[in-house]
């Protein structure tokens, strides 16, 4: 079975190749082929997922090469494989959610012209996305990171009718490219380091070579960390993400919440060797995941528009997980990877279904009281928010979040701050997931209803409330239930965990229970303040104080404007005051001095006998002079 | 090396030089303009074909002169007519014999007004520019390369756009003003050494303070062929007026001279020179690059982009050849290669968009990716191999020149960043115009997406992208072998300084 490895990205890949070469199909057809080849690519990797838990390979870890791609005196790269616990968990969530988000969008998009466009970008993706985590070396990695970026690209821009999202594409690939060019960089650090780009050789030669805290090592864990900031969409890279909505719900929920987002959580966790070598580089992601987890979860109080407050809560949960990379808690970074790719993708597709229910209105403000009319997609997307917010014992990221708290507590990169910032995260989270819940579902009903989901979006969102509320199980805390299947698991390829110190049991417990009440806590205040008393925040928007921190939070700390001012406007004069290329005037100058000289030297030439007869005694004169004075 | 003993009996390259010509002058008996063009794509088309016999006898693991055919020509003079070839031009004659026929497909129904003159230009062109590929002896080199320049300026001055004349000036002085310091280097060396011959010209140790002088003279004349910056401004002009052939002539395989220039002479020739000046001229590229890039950027007309893209690309092609390490001279080598078949396909796209809507305005021609998906879709993949996306011909070469320039200075790499990301965005800016458009695009109702001849004609481009993309090993080793003897000749000449 593992030796199918490779047909894992080249099923989407021959999916692609279809839909776009076979000409115009009829909108069945182009549907079973973009399900099928996703669908198809999923059982082969449930298959190789069975087998490799119940007979690892040895090593724990299985390696296909399929062809060389380039060679030349040492630097070489080659398509090949590498599949061990973190790629496998990578390509269970890229296929699984995968496919549920091709079969929702065969009737999300069934009315839109570009329907086979869209299954080819789709299927162009989840195989990118593939070769991105399955790669062996960092060229085929940066292969799919590329390519992940260019479906993430095509895709924003979908409905390119409207300039506007077609500014927000492109706003997205050049941020992103900002952070690859750091990746590109960070490649060929360690190529000139260590002389080879297989990551596993890599890592190896790495712990061997390089003292821990060199230099060297920080300076390559941070280009790499500059990668991954951009691709997900952390601090100071964020800003292309809330943009990035433009693109179809499906889009937002695949790309921009379970998948190619979390690249750059995959990127560290694959190097975390590199990482433990630099622990300046170690608590530098904390921070950034820190300050972006607080940031986001703030803008994502203010928001209107739904898929902007999902957007920042994805920017948001990413710097969970990047908190916990951080610490050294990589299991607990993928246990959050994994919950939350299952509980996001469920909110964007119900907040989808939603959207289209409501003649595509997606304004929180002018939604409410649709609980009754809706109530397939209040319930989904109710089972969704409770994990999102991770109240407790219900849903699966209540697990995974706390497991990410308690490790930034135990771990000794963590400590106090940390872990208190992301507890006020988890507060913040609890708050504006509730208002969304709220406003939406609850009050007075406000828009009238047009449509409702039929068999297929129901049942992936079905589907996908139970994985998302029974997928906290793999995983239960030590001081209850105490299962640790996923991180014995992850633990086969990462090995360094952060190590549970024994007679801990009272602290972790009081720990869980701080956690449970501040996420309570803020589900209440989020009743209070959008049910029970709603003037309140319209209050409090109202004061001087309160208005101007709205205006900053809703403008998500005004990035924006600052990258404008700093950034963009200066590169564009420079580039327009340049337009018609400066140095040409050099040559230009030259002509027109040729030219003038030219005119004068003629105007010499008058053919009148005085003149030269004049111009001759005159020169000679001054030529006797000249030797005279000498 | 000795040339007289490798003497073959069949002239291969000078049938593959001179073919062209007779093929021309066969077209200049004609009458029809339509059998002229058919002519044309027969006799091109057919020593394209025949070019690639090469690859059958060339034998990629040496770096001596292959095909060579060594004859008198004026001895009394010590002029010889030597032809042969080893990695570096292999590529570029076939480059050459390769995209001419594609030329004339892309004139077949542009050029109205005398096209059998145009296409007897083309032959011409042809024949110069391989002969300048395989010479050997320096005096035919020179006259290959002078010969080059007459049909070209013809080929803008009179199938060209509005500003025409201009343009054909424009290149002619600044191409002139090169040519005549590199015959100054010619008759100097000549003076210097008694030989023509470019083989033995390599062997020679030099004084420093001559290779200083040569290298000099070596250099403008090649910095404005390729175009280096700040010699480049004839460049956007050039592009701007000449046909589509015109352009796909000159930024596929005109602007390939200067830098074949720098690896056949500059490198062996003056190596000593070359290590003096290289890092200068690394700073160069760098600049060419950057301002390259941003200039594009500003551009509205489609052409420019292209021709200031170019100013970009051919700067990673000096630096990586300059970078004087194995993987930024090859990454240079192939960057050559990848921008004649990424830039021809470009001006190609150019061509075809101002065909319908006479305009090579980027307002003009934005949303026409919704009357042409197929169009849309060649033009993307154009697009992503000029921005070097990996998996495209052109990833392959810069990651070679920033492997080279990681090793050799981090200062040098980290100022090429901003390049690439402004490469992005603008192939992006052409991209995201012409094929979506916004909401304000101008009517293209009535445009029809693109016809057999044009998809016959933009595949091959297609398949070489992608080719060299994911498979550039049989690329890089026909040039592997020469490549690392001229750089061996370098260090040689470096160690023989310090010992």
């Amino acid at each position: 079975m593992l030796e199918l490895l490779w047909l894992i990205p080249a099923l989407p890949f021959a999916g692609f190749l279809v839909l776009v070469l076979a000409g115009n199909l009829p909108r069945a057809a182009a549907a079973v082929v973009g399900c099928a080849s996703v669908g198809l690519s999923m059982l082969v990797a449930l298959g190789i997922c069975i087998q490799f838990v119940n007979s690892p390979p040895p090593g724990d870890a299985f390696t296909q090469s399929i062809w060389n791609w380039f060679e030349t005196a040492g630097l070489s790269a080659g398509v090949a494989f590498h599949l061990d616990a973190l790629s496998m968990v990578m390509v269970m969530v890229i296929t699984g959610v995968g496919f549920l988000i091709h079969l929702y969008s065969t009737e999300y998009m069934e009315d839109d012209p570009g329907f086979q466009r869209f299954f080819a970008y789709l299927n162009l993706f989840v195989g990118a996305m593939l070769v991105l985590v399955l790669a062996d070396n960092l060229v085929l990695l940066l292969l799919g990171w590329e390519g992940v970026g260019l479906c993430s690209y095509l895709l924003i821009g979908f409905w390119y009718r409207d300039s506007a999202n077609g500014r927000a594409a492109r706003k997205a690939f050049v941020v992103t490219r900002v952070g690859d060019t750091a990746l590109l960089l960070g490649l060929f650090l360690l190529f000139a380091e260590l002389g080879t780009l297989h990551i596993q050789d890599l890592l190896g030669r790495a712990s061997e070579q390089w003292e821990p805290g060199s230099g060297v090592a920080l300076a390559a864990a941070l280009l790499l960390l500059g990668g991954a900031v951009g691709k997900s969409a952390q601090l100071p890279l964020q800003t292309w993400l809330p943009d990035a909505m433009a693109g179809p719900t499906p889009v937002s929920a695949l790309i921009h919440a379970a998948t190619m987002v979390t690249a750059g959580v995959y990127l560290i966790a694959r190097t975390n060797a590199l990482f433990e070598l630099a622990p300046a580089a170690m608590l530098t992601v904390a921070i950034v995941g820190a300050v972006t987890l607080l940031a986001a979860g703030f803008a994502a109080l203010v928001q209107s528009d739904i898929k902007r407050v999902l957007a920042y809560s994805t920017i948001s949960q990413l710097g969970y997980m990047f908190l916990a990379l951080g610490v050294g808690a990589w299991s607990a970074a993928l246990f959050h990877f994994m919950t939350h790719a299952l509980f996001k993708a469920l909110l964007f597709l119900a907040a989808g279904a939603l959207i289209l229910s409501l003649h595509h209105e997606q304004n929180l403000f002018r939604m409410g009281g649709l609980r009754k009319k809706l109530p397939v997609i209040f319930w989904t997307f109710l089972i969704g928010s409770i994990s999102l917010a991770a109240l407790p014992l219900i849903g699966s990221g209540f697990y995974s979040k706390e497991k990410i708290l308690w490790d930034v507590w135990i771990s000794p990169h963590g400590g106090p701050a940390l872990w208190a910032a992301g507890m006020a995260g988890a507060a913040i989270t609890a708050l504006y997931t509730f208002r969304m819940v709220f406003l939406a579902f609850f009050g007075e009903l406000r828009t009238d209803v047009s449509h409702r989901p039929r068999g297929r979006v129901a049942f992936v969102l079905i589907v996908l409330a139970v994985l998302s509320t029974i997928g906290g199980g793999v995983e239960l805390p030590h001081t209850f239930g105490h299962v640790t299947f996923f991180s014995d698991f992850v633990g086969t390829a990462i090995e360094t965990q952060v190590a549970l110190p024994p007679g801990l049991d009272a602290v972790l417990w009081a720990l869980l229970a701080m956690a449970s009440l501040l996420v309570v806590l803020g589900t209440l205040a989020a009743w209070y303040l959008y049910v029970k008393a709603p003037g309140i925040p319209e209050r409090l928007a109202s004061s001087p104080a309160g208005s101007a921190l709205h205006r900053l939070w809703f403008s998500g700390w005004g990035f924006d404007r600052v990258y404008e001012a700093l950034i963009v406007i200066p590169f564009r004069t420079a580039a327009r005051i340049n337009r018609r290329d400066a140095i040409d005037f050099i040559y230009l100058a030259t002509a027109g001095l040729t030219r003038a000289l030219h005119v004068v030297l003629s105007e010499t030439q008058t053919g009148r006998l005085r003149w030269y007869a004049l111009v001759l005694t005159t020169g000679t004169l001054a030529l006797i002079l000249i030797a005279f004075i000498r | 090396m000795n040339l007289t003993e490798s003497s073959t009996a069949f002239s291969f390259l000078s049938v593959l030089v001179f073919a062209p010509l007779v093929a021309a002058a066969i077209a200049l008996v004609l009458r029809d303009e339509r059998r002229v063009r058919q002519w044309t794509l027969l006799a091109t088309a057919a020593i394209g074909v025949f070019s690639l016999f090469l690859l059958r006898g060339f034998e990629a693991s040496t770096a001596e002169f292959q095909f060579v055919e060594h004859r008198e020509w004026i001895p009394h003079l010590g002029m010889y007519y030597t032809l042969g070839i080893d990695g570096i031009s292999l590529l570029l004659v076939l480059l050459t014999t390769l995209i001419t026929p594609f030329c004339v497909i892309a004139s077949w129904t542009v050029v109205k007004l005398r096209s059998k003159e145009f296409m007897i230009c083309l032959l011409i062109m042809q024949t110069a520019m391989t002969g300048v590929f395989t010479a050997l002896d320096f005096v035919l080199f020179f006259i290959f390369w002078e010969a080059m320049l007459i049909p070209m300026s013809i080929l803008i001055g009179v199938w060209g756009g509005p500003g025409r004349v201009y343009a054909a000036i424009k290149f002619f002085i600044y191409t002139m003003a090169g040519s005549v310091l590199l015959i100054v280097a010619i008759i100097a060396l000549r003076l210097e050494t008694g030989t023509f011959s470019i083989p033995a010209l390599m062997d020679q140790p030099y004084d420093r303070s001559f290779q200083l002088w040569i290298f000099g003279a070596f250099f403008i004349s090649f910095a404005i062929k390729v175009p280096m910056f700040p010699f480049h401004t004839w460049l956007p002009a050039a592009h701007v007026e000449a046909p589509t052939a015109g352009s796909v002539l000159l930024a596929s395989i005109l602007l390939k001279m200067g830098a074949y220039g720098f690896l056949r002479f500059c490198l062996p020739i003056t190596p000593l020179a070359t290590i003096h000046f290289a890092p200068a001229i690394l700073w160069l590229s760098v600049a060419a690059i950057l301002y390259g890039g941003l200039t594009a950027l500003a551009q509205s007309d489609l052409k420019k982009i292209v021709a200031y893209s170019s100013v970009a690309h051919m700067g990673f092609a000096t630096l990586g050849i300059f970078l004087l390490v194995h993987h930024g001279t090859i990454g240079g080598a192939l960057v050559m290669i990848n921008h004649g078949v990424t830039t021809g396909a470009l001006f190609i796209a150019v061509g075809i968009v101002y065909e319908r809507v006479h305009s090579r305005d980027l307002a003009r021609a934005a949303g026409l990716g919704r009357q042409m998906p197929i169009f849309a879709f060649f033009l993307g993949i154009f697009c992503l191999s000029s921005l070097a996306f990996p998996g495209t011909n052109t990833f392959i070469g810069e990651f070679l020149v920033l492997a080279g320039a990681f090793e050799t200075s981090l200062i040098l790499a980290l100022a090429i960043v901003p390049g690439i990301i402004v490469a992005a965005a603008y192939n992006l800016r052409i991209l995201q115009r012409v094929a979506y458009g916004g909401t304000k695009n101008p009517d293209h109702s009535g445009v029809a997406d693109l016809g057999t001849r044009e998809i016959l004609l933009l595949t091959p481009f297609l398949v070489f992208i992608l080719w060299i993309g994911l498979q550039p090993g049989p690329f890089i080793g026909l040039m592997e072998a020469s490549i690392q003897n001229i750089l061996d000749i370098v260090a040689r000449s470096s160690g023989a300084l310090n010992p």
